[in-house]
Parts: structure tokens; C-alpha cells; sequence
């Protein structure tokens, strides 16, 4: 594998980490207070579809995005008031709110425009574009640092800077501000914050809320940037992958950068069969590749997450004492 | 608080009421993709129980609902919620497959009984790897289980079109199974061929579920193990005191779990298409968690919700057939069922509590 191929596959990480890194810092919000979310892979389907569907009839991408968060705040409204208000339980509100998420896509897409579940391809301003950063062609023939600026860092869609600017936007909302503590401790004692006259449920469905943010920018670059349209079930497992990498990373901000770089490496490498080839000097079959991330995601689960501790109130649903 | 309910509501009401708000939400949707919802009410009850042909497919539904709706249910006891009834029931395909194939079989019988040993064989083996990464490692069981099953389309995609595809078939399918291996259909029964004149589906393997069901009681409530898989399933750290050993009840359940799953295929791969396809199990697996929840994990509620999940099936493969309402229509309803009776059953017990007090007389 020579260093082009290596910026190549390099490059088609970071494209392909970019919903996963939305998605994994949309899970740290909901599960640091305290609500599991396995329902992140709905939200981002169900932003897939109306940021697809919207920009393909409005022809505009932003106002696709806006819609693409609307929809993911909308099924993350229902997470919370089944998981916050009715106290219900959290993973199979996940579940549900997935399957919803999957049939609804499709009915939907179908009616509006009659493709089999399908939106029209987008293109032009109904997409987002490769932003080049500044000096891209001038350095690009430096060695080794002018394809790495050039041809890796710079021509991504502009939800790709964004998700990237998210990690130290969420490290210093999380661990620098009030509302990050409160976050934070509502997660592992919420008895403590309402002693202390502050809102548990408010603080909630505010990270909810922030979860359902986030998800819909994923949705969104899946089908606005990543691919040129919406296609049925095109989030494919990345909501899990997420929640992988999110326990990963230790439920930590920077920690979920890397895990997610490291997920959309494989999913680089499997979309690169000869390479894998090259350097494993033997025929790997299509399908071992495609499994890959996934039995990547358990070889991690399994052995070499250290120690991971979830937040501790996880899962539990917060009643007040009377 | 006084929202607390009767026995009796909170078994059967809870799950109805449910059922009634994902209807009538269902019928909503129905509306807004502009079409009636009366009418698709009637086409899916016509097309599956309006005839002993309709009846043919929502039983032979309804047979592999019953045993990955079980699977979910013997796990939800022990608190394991396992998702990865679709891998596992892949898996158990894939076991049948190798059964079937493997030998000239003289009798149905004997394949049945060897293939029914290969399919739990194979779907337990898959939810070993998960259950044994819960038990001592701590691996979420929930995530293992939603990897577990991408991994098993990609392994079963792997084992048809590279392993198991006879020379020279282009679709990526197993050969068929020899003619001995072929399950007798509820037509071919004596009795039940007095209402089924036609071919359908529904096969033998209707029975085997029957007994299933009987089976997972049993084991559930009536033996030791059941004891000790419910009350790990109460309070981990009871049970630990208790001297029931966690690591056991994780394995023995999920492996139960798994193989109930993995029976599944005999329904469909032996008893229906005869040769183990692709995605074989279409989603039969995640039905199992609505229907568990909606039979309230008792083997009986199981076979209810499992007969009204082969109606829907059935009835929405035919409005696929006869409207332009699209077949996704039945994993929004899917969806809304796991979500009424699984999430916000909380908000349903709260409804029914006000119905209650407002229907008695007022204390002075």
C-alpha cells in the first residue's frame, strides 16, 4: 500500500466517521443524563428521509437540514416522554422508536414520490458541497503534509468541520460549563440534583433534546452529503456502531472522536477490498468485509474497552419522593 | 396513587388498549398517505382470515412468531433482553440447511427431529458468544445482539454464495432439500384437511410450536431452573445471596433463548421454501419482541399476539398486493405496538386508572 492509497483510505475514513461522531456525541448527551438511547439509528434514518425529501422538493440543502432535525427531535420528543414522563423503559422505547422509524421512512418517501421508498437524487444546491480549505492547492505538493492538508483534511462537506468542531464544543459544554455538571450529575445521582432545587426532568429532555440535534445533522450528511438522496434503511446499523464507540470512548467526548475514526476506518477498509488484499496477501471474501466493523464492534466490546463504567443512574427512570 | 389496577385489567385491558391506540395511530398514517383506512382494514381482514387460504399463511406466520416470540419472552425473564432472535434464527437456517441436506432422509419424522436438533443447535451457538460476553465481561447484551445479527446475514450471505450454491445456480440459495425432508402441510393432515383444501403453507411445524409454548411454561413455572431464571430476573443481587449462580442463568437462558429462535426455521426453510435463501427470516425475529410484550412474556399471551401478528402480516402482504399502501405499513404497527405496550405502558395503566375511578361510585 503505497502513501496515496493510504490518504485515500484515510480520506473515506473521515468522510465515513462523520455521521458516526454525530451520532456517538448525540448518544453522550442523552446517556451522561442518564437515558439510554439504542433509538439513535431511527433518529438519523428518520433525518435521512425528511432532509432528503425536503431538499429534493425545495431544492434547497439547508432548508433540508432544518427539516432532517425537525424529524429527529420529533421522534426524540417521543423517547423522552416515554422515558422521562412515563417512566418506561428505555431500550425497548429504542426499539419501538426504531422500527417506527423504519416503516415511516418508507411509507412516506413512497407517497411523496412514488421511487420504492426512494427520494430523487439530489444535486447541485440541494446537496452539500466540498468546501476546499484556503491554500489546499497551494501546499498540496509539499511532501507528505501537503496531501494530508490537501487531499485528507480539506474537501469534506461543511458537517464534516461541524462534527469535528462538536468534540471540543461537547468536551467544554460537558466538563467547563454549569449546565454540563448538572448534566453530568444528573446521570449519576439525580436525587442529589433535585435536592438541590434543579429540574431532573428538564435537564433530561434538554440532553434529549440536544441528542435530537445532533442525530438529525447524522441523518442529514447521510443523505445529503455522504450519498445524494434518502434510500431505505441507508443508515444501516450506524446508530448501533455509535452506541459501540460511545462505550468505547467511555461515554468521554475525545475518547468518541477516535473511537468513531476507528469504526469508519474499517468501514473504509471494507469498502477497499484490494487493499485489504494487498496486505493480507490472501482472497478475502466481500461479505467477511462487510461484517467487519461489526465483529470489530464486539472484538472491542469484548476485551479491549478496559474498564468501562456507564453512568450510573443509566437506564433508571428518576421518581420523586413525595 | 391510586392507579392501581386489577388483576384482571392489567393483564388484558393494558395489552387491548394498546393495541387499540396503535390502530387507531396506524389508521392515522393510513390517512395521511391519503388512502382509507376502512378499506385496508377490510382487505387485510378478507385476504387473511377470510378464507382457509388467508388462514393457511397467517398460521404459517404466526408459527415462526410464536417461537422467536417465546425466545424474547424466556429472556426477558432472567431481565436479558435479546434482540438477536434474527441472527439466531438465521443461524438455525443455516443448521437446517446443513441437516437437510447431509443425508437421503427416509421419513419426514426422523428429519424433522434432526433438523429441529441442527436449527436450536445453531441459534443457541449464536447467542452463546453474547451471553457468555455479558456474563463475564460485561459486553451490553443488547449491542452484542444487534451486531450478532449483521454478522449473520453476512455469514449466511458468505455460506450461499460460496459454500453451499450448487454449480452453475446464479441466485445465491442452498440446493433443494431432498424430498424426504419435506414437511407434511396442514392440508396433508388428517382433520385439519377437512378445512384446508388447498395447499397452504402452514405446515406441521404448527405443532411443534404448540408444544413450545407448553414446554416454556413448564420450564418457566414449573421446574427449578425456571425458579432460579425468574428470580435472577427480579433481583441479580437476591438471587446471588440466594446461591443461583448468575454466569449459569445468563448461559442457560440465552442458550434457550437462541435455540427457541433458531427452531423458527423449521417453519420456514424446511416446512415453506424447502432450500435456505437469503434474509430467510424477514424480520420474523424483531417480531418477537412485540410479540412478547404484547402477550405479557407468559407462553400463552405469546400465542395470542403471535396469531394477531400473523393476521397483520398476512393482512399486509396482501394491502402490498391489492392497495398502494406499501408493505412497510406492517413495521410501523410492529413499531407502534413495542411501543405502547413495552414504553409507555405506564401512560396506558395511568389511562385505564382514570377510567376506572371515573366509572365507580365517587367515595363521599
Amino acid at each position: 500500500m503505497d502513501f496515496a492509497t493510504l490518504i485515500q483510505i484515510l480520506d473515506s475514513t473521515l468522510r465515513l466517521a462523520t455521521p458516526l461522531l454525530l451520532a456517538c456525541l448525540a448518544g453522550l448527551f442523552s446517556e451522561r443524563a442518564g437515558i439510554f438511547d439504542i433509538g439513535l439509528e431511527g433518529k438519523m434514518l428518520m433525518a435521512a428521509m425528511a432532509s432528503g425529501a425536503v431538499a429534493a422538493l425545495t431544492g434547497s440543502v439547508w432548508l433540508g437540514l432544518g427539516a432532517g432535525i425537525a424529524a429527529s427531535l420529533l421522534l426524540a420528543a417521543l423517547h423522552g416522554v416515554a422515558s422521562i414522563t412515563f417512566r418506561g423503559n428505555q431500550l425497548i422505547s429504542g426499539v419501538a422508536l426504531n422500527f417506527l422509524a423504519s416503516g415511516i421512512t418508507v411509507l412516506v418517501a413512497q407517497r411523496l414520490f412514488g421511487q420504492g421508498g426512494r427520494t430523487p437524487p439530489l444535486d447541485g444546491a440541494a446537496r452539500f458541497n466540498h468546501l476546499t480549505l484556503p491554500f489546499a492547492d497551494a501546499v498540496r505538493d509539499v511532501p507528505i503534509l501537503g496531501p494530508i492538508y490537501a487531499d485528507l483534511l480539506s474537501g469534506h462537506t461543511i458537517l464534516t468541520y461541524v462534527a469535528l468542531l462538536a468534540v471540543p464544543a461537547t468536551a467544554w459544554v460537558l466538563y467547563r460549563t454549569r449546565f454540563g455538571l448538572r448534566l453530568r450529575a444528573v446521570g449519576e445521582n439525580p436525587a442529589a440534583v433535585d435536592t438541590a432545587g434543579i429540574s431532573v426532568v428538564g435537564l433530561r429532555y434538554a440532553a434529549v433534546a440536544i441528542t435530537g440535534i445532533l442525530c438529525g445533522l447524522a441523518g442529514a450528511y447521510m443523505a445529503t452529503a455522504l450519498q445524494a438522496g434518502f434510500g431505505r434503511e441507508m443508515t444501516a446499523g450506524r446508530g448501533y456502531i455509535a452506541l459501540a464507540a460511545l462505550i468505547f470512548a467511555k461515554w468521554r467526548p475525545w475518547g468518541a472522536l477516535w473511537a468513531t475514526l476507528l469504526f469508519g476506518f474499517f468501514q473504509a477498509l471494507a469498502l477497499r477490498p484490494d487493499v485489504v488484499e494487498g496486505v493480507a496477501g490472501v482472497k478475502i471474501p466481500v461479505s467477511l468485509l462487510d461484517a467487519l466493523p461489526y465483529i470489530l464492534t464486539v472484538l472491542v466490546l469484548a476485551g479491549f474497552v478496559g474498564k468501562a463504567i456507564p453512568p450510573r443512574a443509566g437506564g433508571e427512570p428518576y421518581v420523586k419522593e413525595r | 396513587m391510586m392507579d392501581k389496577l386489577p388483576k384482571w385489567a392489567d393483564l388484558v385491558l393494558v395489552p387491548l388498549v394498546s393495541l387499540l391506540l396503535a390502530a387507531v395511530i396506524s389508521a392515522l398514517v393510513i390517512l395521511a398517505i391519503g388512502q382509507d383506512p376502512m378499506e385496508a382494514l377490510n382487505v387485510m381482514v378478507t385476504g387473511a382470515l377470510g378464507s382457509p387460504y388467508g388462514w393457511g399463511y397467517t398460521l404459517y406466520y404466526a408459527t415462526s412468531f410464536i417461537f422467536t416470540g417465546l425466545a424474547v419472552t424466556i429472556a426477558f425473564h432472567a431481565s436479558l433482553f435479546n434482540i438477536g432472535g434474527e441472527g439466531q434464527a438465521q443461524l438455525g437456517g443455516l443448521g437446517v440447511a446443513l441437516v437437510c441436506l447431509a443425508l437421503p432422509w427416509p421419513h419426514w419424522t426422523l428429519a424433522l427431529l434432526a433438523a429441529g436438533l441442527g436449527a436450536a443447535l445453531f441459534g443457541a451457538a449464536w447467542a452463546a458468544i453474547p451471553a457468555y460476553l455479558q456474563a463475564r465481561r460485561g459486553s451490553h447484551i443488547v449491542i452484542t445482539t444487534i451486531m450478532f445479527n449483521y454478522i449473520a446475514s453476512a455469514l449466511i450471505v458468505f455460506m450461499l454464495v460460496d459454500v453451499l450454491r450448487p454449480a452453475g445456480q446464479m441466485d445465491p440459495a442452498t440446493a433443494r432439500f431432498p424430498p424426504g425432508t419435506n414437511l407434511p402441510t396442514l392440508d396433508q393432515i388428517p382433520g385439519f384437511n377437512l378445512i384446508f383444501t388447498k395447499t397452504v403453507p402452514a405446515n406441521v411445524t404448527l405443532l411443534v410450536a404448540l408444544a413450545a409454548c407448553v414446554l416454556v411454561w413448564a420450564i418457566l413455572w414449573r421446574t427449578r431452573l425456571g425458579y432460579e431464571i425468574r428470580a435472577f430476573g427480579r433481583s441479580e443481587p437476591a438471587a446471588r445471596y440466594a446461591g443461583i449462580n448468575p454466569f449459569r442463568i445468563i448461559m442457560i437462558t440465552m442458550l434457550l433463548s437462541g435455540a427457541l429462535a433458531g427452531l423458527m426455521s423449521i417453519n420456514n426453510v424446511m416446512g415453506e421454501s424447502e432450500r435456505l435463501v437469503q434474509n430467510s427470516t424477514e424480520g420474523a425475529g424483531f417480531i418477537g419482541i412485540a410479540v412478547a410484550l404484547m402477550g405479557r412474556n407468559h407462553p400463552f399471551g405469546v400465542l395470542l399476539a403471535a396469531l394477531l401478528f400473523g393476521f397483520l402480516y398476512q393482512g399486509g402482504a396482501e394491502l402490498g398486493l391489492w392497495t398502494s399502501i406499501p408493505i412497510e405499513l406492517r413495521i410501523v404497527v410492529q413499531g407502534l405496538v413495542i411501543l405502547f405496550t413495552g414504553a409507555l405502558d405506564q401512560m396506558v395503566r395511568m389511562l385505564l386508572g382514570w377510567l376506572f375511578r371515573f366509572g365507580s361510585p365517587r367515595a363521599a
